[in-house]
């Protein structure tokens, strides 16, 4: 039905969206496989960010991938903190409390930012925004070439830390068993703040590889929690493999989606997915326990 | 009587006594309140009372508001038949996702998630098919008159939502007392040991959906009728499902009374910091603050009161 | 008045709050006790996805009701002055009409509102119970004045007008470079609004000699248009048709320049994200796109006039704003003719308004089923940085550059 150019083009157009969704479903992964919350501010804690990057172009010049090592710090901190401080204090470690509290605290981000920010919607303008690479029909542009490949780049990083370095390894024992992990002497609890902080930098370094081919309003997160919810179960809820192959997978979906089904009805596929990934194998593509 | 029954009474003889007195304004408010603890309620039994928590209840509400608006407006139905189809509809709905879920042995965060896929399948398939008007939306014509489940006073809307609020109580209320109750606080407490005591468990948990589901979807019929418009971000959108969640959670889940005490609780909070923005001149034109206090106000309410509301009114919390 | 009653729930975290609501009733009237100010309810979305469009219409609104006010209120009523009560819809249909609602208990003799199609069509029916007229500044659903309720009009065009004065347009358009297009591509938002633009769209658009190919509709928010990109681009229409609202708008046309989907011209009809933000920060993503939509008449002093004030003040000059400003003038006008709050009267006076709003390119005001017969949209193109005004060509302040050359 349709000319095999455009599939590929489609597909090529999918791996690019799926780059930053991995970057937001890994975060999301990373909270719950260690924390075992859904984090509902997430959508939020994207914007705040992307408005971060924003003001950091508009008020000091700073081109959004040079911005990157500075928010994804600064990401890295304010969750850090924001756990320490609110979720984690208040929660009485129960999970269906942490549900509402993030719920809160996305109400008070979302306003705070209308408040503050205004509601008009801002947008980047870098100077690379216009090229693009052409291969056959798919004319892949810049901005999101260099998100595709920044973000797997960041995600080998990540990988290799929670692998190799001693921080990395607290929190996968956290992950596997709270209990035992307690019991030979790592400090949980900061686990969990470190292990949040980091699920917000993915978020951090989301923003600033999206900025230069979106644009920010205070509820402008919100578009990619649903879809970062189902790449985390797709890929196994806590695997952080899952969430990077399920962040392409589901990104070229969309797209064959939309392709075949025309846009609107091509979003019931990823809905689909997750759907039928939940009925059929819960665990995910890479999960290990249900 | 118990302390207990005599509260209910008073507190039932004020909610009658109440439209009487108040302006229309409040008889609304009102109304919303008991509408919002009525699916609150809904969501509770499924999520509180047998532990099932599901963030896409919306999808039962939206199918029991489509339902009734198709039969009335495409088939010219009354709408007072077209209520109990539309608590059919829910109910099988809510058969169909949980049959599917638990027969996939979903528990927990998956089951929750996948409720909210299936409200987004049903958001687009809204928005898609012919038979809704799609994007469209569909209009319930305008003739206040009984027969139509419309009313003029907004009196009788409002009776309607407290006798709904008070159904819900009361099947609330013999779920503590009787056996099917007992068994969804069992599966609630400790799904593996239900099942060894030799609970069905899969049976009990689709029979609560299902009637979850029914319950839902009255409330769906009952909007409709009162807003005489829906469309599927109305009828399936995630805000719904937010706030049958919110005002149970809040209240205190499991428990009663939970749902109408965090809808009240909320819908006072609400009010509130919106009078307090309307009425500060510096503040006039600065709604979202109102929105950022009510945010800070339910993380301080979870933080502080981490049973619920309902934990305040308790020496022994119902559940542990 | 009716008499106050507190709640049912007498624990102590709610005494506070349950007096301080009852109070709400009574601190109204006490810190507004000067002489008969006429109470006009301003409902709209100022929180939630379309917070700047709501804020906009109230900016408009309120500007109005200053304006009215220094000029010396209501003459015919003793100059009594306008008193602007702000409410938020949330974007929600239930909030909204309780908005409607709690003014009513606060004696609004009128309302304006409500931005979205759902909320202005729950809002209105809630009002007419009251019989209190409600002028509806922006909202471009049809179905609002198709129900026959007496108490709502509306000064701007629904999307029906639009539709029929774009297809028009487009018609002499492409005449006049002698009929290089053939096909189009619609994409609208899923919403009531771009779902009926888009219906209207696609079945009048071959009176006009023009086929439209497909119809793509998109949820809001997209995440991406990529993939519709490339579905134009294997499509190849001639014209790209877009519906919808802001950010959408703009995403997609960046998107088009940025994969250099090249079309003889790009023709949105109530496009949302066509403004001076738009035209002046994506100068070359703008540049020859053409909108059918409100727009202020430029040969109006007095809009230029507004336009420099607004943007004094920081804000953009979109059309929720003068159309805010408008509806609320339209209201003033009617009040000075019926002398009187009364609602009835006042009722019939906007009903037989000839009002002539002197921002807009409208005639006088006619209105028939509370539809203002007089309006219609505007077409423009943005040409070097600028919005022009190609269409009517009495308003016109440029000829229209189509087709377009390529990016």
């Amino acid at each position: 039905m349709l000319d095999p150019q455009i599939i590929f083009a489609g597909v090529l157009n999918g791996l690019l969206a799926g780059g930053i969704y991995v970057l937001v479903a890994v975060g999301l992964t990373l909270i719950y496989g260690v924390l075992h919350i859904i984090n509902f501010a997430h959508g939020s804690l994207l914007m705040l960010a992307m408005y971060a990057v924003f003001w950091l172009w508009r008020l000091v010049g700073v081109d959004p991938y040079v911005a990157l090592p500075v928010v994804t710090a600064g990401a890295f901190i304010f969750g850090f903190v924001l756990y320490r401080l609110v979720i984690g204090r208040f929660s009485h470690g129960r999970d269906e409390n942490v549900l509402l509290i993030t719920l809160g605290l996305s109400i008070v981000f979302d306003n705070a930012a209308l408040l503050f920010f205004g509601g008009e919607t801002q947008t980047i303008d870098v100077p690379y925004a216009g090229s693009f690479v052409q291969l056959g029909a798919a004319f892949l542009p810049l901005p999101k070439l260099i998100s595709f490949g920044a973000s797997l780049l960041i995600c080998v990083i990540l990988g290799l830390y929670m692998a190799k370095s001693d921080t990395g390894k607290a929190i996968r024992a956290v992950a596997k068993e709270r209990q035992g992990a307690r019991l030979v002497g790592i400090d949980v609890d900061n686990i969990f703040a470190i292990s949040y902080g980091i699920g917000i930098a993915c978020l951090g370094a989301a923003a600033c590889l999206l900025m230069p081919t979106f644009y920010v309003t205070p509820t402008s997160g919100n578009a990619f929690v649903l879809v970062a919810f189902t790449i985390v179960v797709l890929g196994g809820m806590g695997s952080f493999i899952g969430a990077a192959v399920g962040g392409f997978i589901i990104g070229i979906t969309e797209a064959l989606g939309g392709l075949f089904l025309g846009e609107q009805l091509g979003q019931i596929g990823i809905s689909l997915i997750f759907i039928l990934i939940l009925l059929l194998k819960p665990t995910g593509l890479f999960g290990s326990k249900a | 009587m118990s302390r207990q029954a005599v509260l209910c009474a008073v507190g039932l003889g004020i909610a009658v006594i109440y439209p009487l007195l108040a302006p229309n304004y409040l008889i609304n408010v009102g109304m919303m309140v008991f509408f919002v603890a009525f699916i609150g309620q809904s969501w509770n039994i499924a999520g509180g009372f047998a532990g099932q928590t599901s963030f896409g209840h919306v999808v039962f509400f939206g199918t029991g508001a489509y339902t009734s608006t198709i039969l009335q407006v495409t088939y010219g139905w009354n709408p007072w038949l077209a209520w109990p189809a539309a608590m059919l509809a829910g109910g099988i709905v809510g058969w169909i996702i949980a049959f599917l879920s638990f027969r996939a042995g979903l528990r927990g965060s998956y089951f929750a998630l996948i409720t909210l896929a299936f409200a987004e399948v049903f958001r687009i398939l809204a928005n898609s098919v012919p038979f809704t008007r799609g994007g469209l939306g569909m209009l319930i014509k305008a003739d206040q008159r009984p027969i139509n489940f419309q009313f003029k006073d907004p009196i009788w809307i409002y009776y309607i939502a407290l006798a709904l609020c008070m159904i819900s109580l009361l099947i609330a209320w013999r779920l503590t007392r009787n056996r099917f109750g007992a068994r969804l606080v069992a599966i609630r407490e400790n799904e593996d040991a239900a099942r060894a005591l030799g609970i069905d468990v899969f049976a009990e948990k689709v029979k609560v959906l299902t009637l979850s589901g029914a319950m839902c979807a009255a409330g769906g019929t009952f909007y409709a009728q009162k807003y005489l418009y829906i469309d599927p971000s109305i009828a399936f959108g995630v805000d719904k499902s937010v706030e049958m969640l919110l005002v149970s959670m809040v209240g205190g889940a499991g428990t009663i009374f939970g749902p109408l005490i965090g809808s009240v609780a909320l819908t006072v909070i609400n009010e509130v910091t919106r009078w307090l923005a309307s009425v500060v001149p510096a503040l006039k034109n600065v709604q979202p603050l109102s929105l950022v206090v009510y945010g800070i106000m339910l993380v301080l309410i979870v933080a502080r009161l981490p049973d619920g509301l309902m934990g305040l009114f308790r020496r022994k919390p119902r559940h542990a | 008045m009716k008499k106050q009653v507190t709640t049912s729930v007498s624990r102590r975290g709610f005494v506070a709050g349950t007096t301080a609501l009852a109070g709400s009733l009574a601190a109204p009237s006490v810190l507004r006790a000067q002489s008969a100010a006429i109470k006009v309810g301003l409902i709209h979305p100022v929180t939630g996805f379309v917070a700047y469009n709501g804020q906009q219409g109230r900016l408009g609104g309120t500007m109005a009701i200053e304006d009215i006010n220094k000029a010396g209120g209501i003459k015919s009523m003793g100059g009594a002055k306008l008193e602007a009560l702000l409410g938020d819809s949330q974007s929600k249909v239930e909030v909204g009409v309780a908005e409607v609602e709690k003014m009513n208990e606060q004696g609004v003799a009128a309302y304006i509102g409500c931005f979205q199609s759902p909320v202005t069509i729950a809002a209105t029916q809630a009002a007419a119970k009251y019989n209190t007229p409600f002028l509806v500044d922006v909202a471009a659903s049809d179905v609002i004045v198709n129900r026959g309720l007496k108490n709502t009009f509306r000064l701007m065009p629904g999307f029906g007008v639009c539709v029929d004065d774009g297809i028009a347009n487009l018609g002499n358009i492409n005449k006049a470079a002698g009929s290089p297009a053939k096909t189009a591509v619609i994409v609208h938002e899923s919403g009531e609004f771009g779902t009926g633009t888009a219906k209207l769209l696609a079945s009048k658009l071959p009176l006009i000699g023009i086929e439209a190919k497909e119809v793509i509709a998109h949820d809001n928010p997209t995440r991406n248009f990529d993939n519709i990109a490339l579905r134009i681009r294997s499509i190849a229409p001639d014209i790209v048709m877009m519906s919808n609202y802001q950010n959408e708008y703009m995403l997609l046309a960046r998107t088009l320049f940025q994969q250099k989907v090249n079309v003889a011209g790009f023709y949105s009809i109530l496009g949302g994200g066509f403004n001076y933000k738009f035209v002046k920060e994506m100068p070359d993503v703008s540049q020859y796109m053409m909108d059918v939509n409100h727009w202020f008449n430029p040969k109006s002093e007095k809009a230029q006039a507004l336009k420099k004030r607004v943007e004094a003040g920081g804000a953009l000059f979109t059309f929720e704003v003068y159309l805010g400003y408008s509806t609320a003038m339209l209201l003033a006008d009617s009040l000075e003719r019926a002398g009187s709050a009364d609602k009835a009267k006042l009722t019939d006076a906007i009903a037989s308004s000839t009002f002539k709003a002197e921002l807009m390119p409208y005639g006088p005001t006619k209105f028939v089923n509370g539809q203002n017969q007089g309006a219609k949209p505007a077409v423009m193109q943005s040409i070097k940085g600028d919005i022009e005004v190609i269409a009517p060509e009495e308003f016109a302040s440029a000829k229209a550059v189509f087709p377009k050359p390529k990016f």
